[in-house]
């Protein structure tokens, strides 16, 4: 059984299941209370699923991009019960969760989270096609919505567009060949993050606890600053 | 309770913790991330700090956020470090506690987010810490044989106060910083001194080669209460080197050292003259400063207290207090909630025992 972590975006999500799918899952729109709300949630979800932490053959985690301190609230969260259990860790990005959700037909994926400040994380899949999961086309990146038209309009293909990233930047991110999934496409889901670690667990793409890398896709302000005031000199 | 009473004693409450109880702490409040494991409350299996100093030299200060990331980086090989090092199995812990508050919330979140996985996935029970009781406790696991009630000095680059420790978890705050912490001032005369990062060590050394009489410094409200103000003798500093800019440095150094210690010393004994105390103990970061330490070692005594100078690895953050707290804490007051988040304000507020142990005779 594989538990799944997801607070990297304003919810707080829980799931556990295996190849056989979802046991239980648990969903809370928090408002950022990611840390008091999490491991009660886990206890409670494997709880409903009759299962004992010892039960656990792996831990999913969402590992961003997306908000900061909800990121390492789940990443600390999954280290120390992979840890604590002896079992491995699988880091699985929003923006993959998201397109596992989001895709359908042959349609190109495009995923995008709110990344404030004007911008969004975000990238493009391929259609799973036999394959467990989309395949990401190059690199998560940050950036002002306009880069996303842009490159998608090179591409001149429907695309199939999810993720709050869209919907809070609808203005710029309007196109007739972009088809925007709703509300309930707005984030990644734990049980996302559960299936995507089980197909990772089966391929043994795993890692030992302490060993997932978070996307920040950005550096902390001091960082930035503190090199543009060197740079400046 | 008996005034006699060693800070070893058990608290009871009435649950299974003992002198055999193995506790694991995580710490993560500042720019340390360390880990250790305590039995019984006092006996250091095992004490692992892992020190961003370095990371955050360059900024000339903590960044929150940049140490919220390297927190995460260190947390499990600093956990597994303080488990193999204790050379217990994991099946020995009997409770696993966090630092829950005071500190940078994000970083504050680390340590707790783990130390709540760790304890779900192992069935053991939580436990929230007030940093600043951790620090209360450092010196009494120095030193077990000290008896209450104590007054504690804890100054570090967050806080300056004087605390009065009557038992485990009752004390109370007498006198605290009505503006920087002691750890500030050093910092920001080591800036404008052009010394480095952290300020404290580098002024201490450079204070060494000076003449602490050279410059009389203010002593602000030296014969008031027991409160103290750093920033005026931070001004003073300022003003004194503008207007002799000949002045030799190590001058400065030592006689600004010379007017913190002078009036930490001075309302510390006071306090402990006031309550009655038994000893006073030193605790927090400024608290492995040589002057300070030297000074309050022969003024205390002399003053007929029995003075307790915590090692440097207890004086500073560290995780093995931390334990040590929970201990206590576990004792009285049992686990603490999974859904526990951060508390970056948390105060040091006094505990009653009365309050905790209605009508009941401990
Ligand atoms: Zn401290």
């Amino acid at each position: 059984m594989i538990l799944g972590i997801e607070t990297s975006v304003e919810r707080v999500g829980v799931a556990v299941g295996d190849g056989r799918g979802i046991v239980a899952s648990a969903q809370l729109s928090s408002d950022r209370r990611h840390a008091e709300s999490l491991a009660p949630m886990i206890a409670f979800v494997l709880d409903q699923a009759g299962l004992a932490p010892t039960d656990l053959s792996a831990v999913a985690v969402d590992v961003g991009p997306g908000l900061f301190t909800g990121m390492r609230v789940g990443i600390a969260t999954a280290d120390a019960m992979a840890w604590a259990l002896e079992i491995p860790v699988v880091g699985v990005s929003s923006l993959d969760a998201l397109a596992l959700d989001a895709a359908r037909g042959d349609d190109t994926i495009a995923v995008a989270l709110d990344a404030r400040r004007g911008e969004i994380y975000w990238a493009l899949y391929r259609p799973a096609e036999g394959a467990a999961e989309p395949v990401r086309i190059g690199e998560p990146r940050v950036s002002p919505p306009d880069d996303v038209v842009e490159h998608l309009a090179d591409r001149a293909e429907d695309v199939v567009c999810a993720g709050n990233g869209f919907l809070r930047h609808a203005e710029a991110l309007a196109a007739p060949w972009m088809h925007v999934l709703g509300a309930q496409f707005a984030a990644p889901s734990a049980e996302a993050v559960v299936r995507i670690g089980t197909h990772r667990v089966a391929v043994d793409a795993t890692v030992p606890a302490g060993g997932v890398q978070p996307i920040y896709l950005r550096a902390p302000d001091a960082e930035i600053n503190w090199r543009t005031r060197r740079e400046s000199r | 309770m008996s005034a006699g009473r060693t800070a070893a004693d058990p608290v009871g409450g009435g649950r299974d913790i003992t002198a055999s109880t193995v506790v694991l702490a995580i710490e993560t409040s500042c720019d340390e991330t360390a880990a250790a494991v305590v039995m019984g409350g006092n006996d250091v299996l095992s004490s692992i700090v892992s020190s961003q100093v370095e990371i955050h030299a360059r900024f000339g200060g903590v960044v929150p956020e940049v140490a919220s990331r390297a927190h995460l980086e260190a947390l499990v090989p600093v956990v597994r470090a303080a488990v193999d090092g204790a050379g217990i199995d994991t099946h020995r812990i009997d409770a696993v506690a966090a630092t829950a508050g005071p500190g940078l919330v994000g970083a504050l979140l680390v340590g707790v987010s783990a130390a709540k996985s760790l304890a779900l996935a192992w069935d053991k029970p939580f436990v929230a810490v007030n940093h600043l009781e951790a620090h209360l406790y450092a010196g009494l696991l120095d030193d077990p044989t000290l008896e209450f009630p104590l007054v504690v000095l804890l100054v570090s680059g967050g806080h300056t106060m004087i605390v009065e420790m009557r038992g485990h978890g009752e004390y109370e705050v007498l006198g605290r910083t009505l503006d920087d912490a002691a750890g500030e001032a050093y910092d920001k005369v080591a800036r404008f001194l052009e010394l480095g990062y952290p300020g404290g060590p580098l002024v201490d050394r450079l204070a060494a080669e000076g003449d602490p009489d050279s410059v009389a410094f203010p002593r602000a409200m030296l014969r008031e209460g027991l409160d103290v103000s750093f920033s005026g003798l931070k001004t003073a500093v300022i003003n004194h080197v503008r207007a002799n800019p000949d002045v030799s440095d190590a001058d400065v150094a030592a006689s600004f050292q010379a007017a913190v210690v002078d009036v930490l010393c001075a309302k510390t004994i006071r306090a402990a003259e006031q309550t009655g105390a038994r000893g006073i103990v030193l605790g927090g970061g400024v608290a492995a400063n040589s002057a300070l330490r030297a000074q309050m070692a022969a003024r205390g005594s002399a003053a007929g207290f029995r003075v307790a100078l915590p090692s440097r690895e207890m004086c500073t953050d560290n995780a093995a207090m931390i334990a040590a707290a929970a201990w206590h804490r576990l004792a009285v007051d049992g686990p603490s909630p999974l859904d526990c988040g951060a508390h970056p304000n948390l105060r040091l507020a006094p505990v009653p025992r009365s309050d905790r142990n209605p009508g009941g005779q401990r």
